[in-house]
C-alpha cells in the first residue's frame, strides 16, 4: 500500500484522493502494457511518486492529469528497462490533420446514409457469447491506431473529452471527428462480421 | 431537416458531452422517422457498453490479480 496515511499533511493531496484515481490509471496501464501485474505494479509506483511529490502537485492541471504524466513516465521506464525502444507508450500526437476523410464511405453527398446501419437482432445476447469478444477485439483493432488509441481512452480507460484534447494535443474538433468515425467503423465491422453473420448462421441451423 | 450525417454526429457528440436542448430536439425529431438513425443511436449506445465489458474481459485475461 501506499506510505501511512497522516504521515504527510500537504493540504491539497490525500490517500484516499489519490486512490480514487487507481481504477483509471489501472486500466491506463494495462492498454499499454498488456499484463496485470506490470499495470499494478506502475500504478503503484506511480501513487507511491505522486505521495512523495505532492507537495509539487499545484492543482492547475487537474490531479488525474498530473497522475497520468507520471504513469507515462513509469511505463516509458518500464520499456526502458526491458530494453525496448518505446514506439507504443506515447500517446501524444502531433499531426492532428487525419486528411483520410473516410466518413464519404459512409454517407453519399446529399448526407444521406450511403447503406447505413440495420437493426441488429439481440445485442445483449452478444455481450454473453466468448466468440463475439474475438470480433469485438477485431474491429477495435482494425481501427487506424491513432483513431484506436482515443476511443480507447475514452471507452477503455474512462478518460473525459477535454482530458483526451489535453492529452493528446487534438482540438475539439478533430475529437469529435475522430471519435465519430470510430464509432461509424466499428459499428460497420460489427454489423459485418457478428450481427449479419449470426443472422445467417441462425438459418442455416433452422434450415 | 438535418440529414443523417448531421445528426449522426451529433449522436456521437451526445455520449461525450451535455447536448443542448436544441440538439436534442434535432435528434428526436429525426429519429422518429428514420430506422437508420434510430439504430445507429442504439448502436453506439451499445459499442460504448461492451466496450466498457471488454475492459473487464482483459483485466480477467491477463492475470490472476487485479
Amino acid at each position: 500500500m501506499l506510505v501511512k496515511a497522516g504521515a504527510k499533511a500537504t493540504g491539497l493531496l490525500t490517500e484516499a484522493l489519490l486512490a480514487e484515481h487507481r481504477p483509471v490509471l489501472f486500466r491506463y496501464a494495462l492498454l499499454q502494457l498488456r499484463d496485470d501485474e506490470l499495470a499494478d505494479d506502475a500504478v503503484q509506483e506511480t501513487l507511491l511518486a505522486a505521495w512523495q511529490s505532492a507537495s509539487t502537485f499545484e492543482g492547475k492541471a487537474g490531479l488525474r492529469t498530473w497522475l497520468i504524466g507520471i504513469l507515462k513516465h513509469k511505463i516509458a521506464d518500464h520499456w526502458r528497462r526491458s530494453g525496448r525502444e518505446i514506439v507504443t507508450s506515447d500517446i501524444g500526437f502531433t499531426d492532428t490533420d487525419e486528411s483520410d476523410s473516410d466518413e464519404d464511405d459512409f454517407f453519399m453527398s446529399n448526407g444521406q446514409w450511403n447503406g447505413g446501419p440495420s437493426a441488429w437482432n439481440d445485442p445483449e445476447a452478444a455481450l454473453r457469447q466468448q466468440e463475439f469478444w474475438g470480433i469485438y477485439e477485431t474491429c477495435q483493432n482494425n481501427l487506424p491506431p491513432k483513431m484506436a488509441q482515443v476511443f480507447m481512452l475514452r471507452e477503455l480507460v474512462g478518460l473525459e473529452a477535454d482530458e483526451i484534447c489535453r492529452e493528446t494535443g487534438l482540438s475539439d474538433a478533430n475529437y469529435w471527428v475522430i471519435m465519430h468515425r470510430a464509432r461509424l467503423r466499428l459499428r460497420e465491422c460489427l454489423e459485418m462480421r457478428w450481427f449479419n453473420q449470426s443472422k445467417r448462421n441462425k438459418e442455416k441451423r433452422h434450415a | 431537416m438535418r440529414s443523417c450525417r448531421d445528426i449522426t454526429a451529433l449522436v456521437s457528440q451526445g455520449l461525450d458531452r451535455k447536448l443542448s436542448l436544441g440538439e436534442r430536439l434535432a435528434i428526436n425529431l429525426h429519429i422518429m422517422m428514420c430506422s437508420r438513425c434510430r439504430s445507429f443511436q442504439r448502436q453506439t449506445r451499445f459499442i460504448r457498453k461492451a466496450a466498457r465489458r471488454y475492459t473487464e474481459h482483459l483485466q480477467s485475461r491477463s492475470g490472476k490479480k487485479t
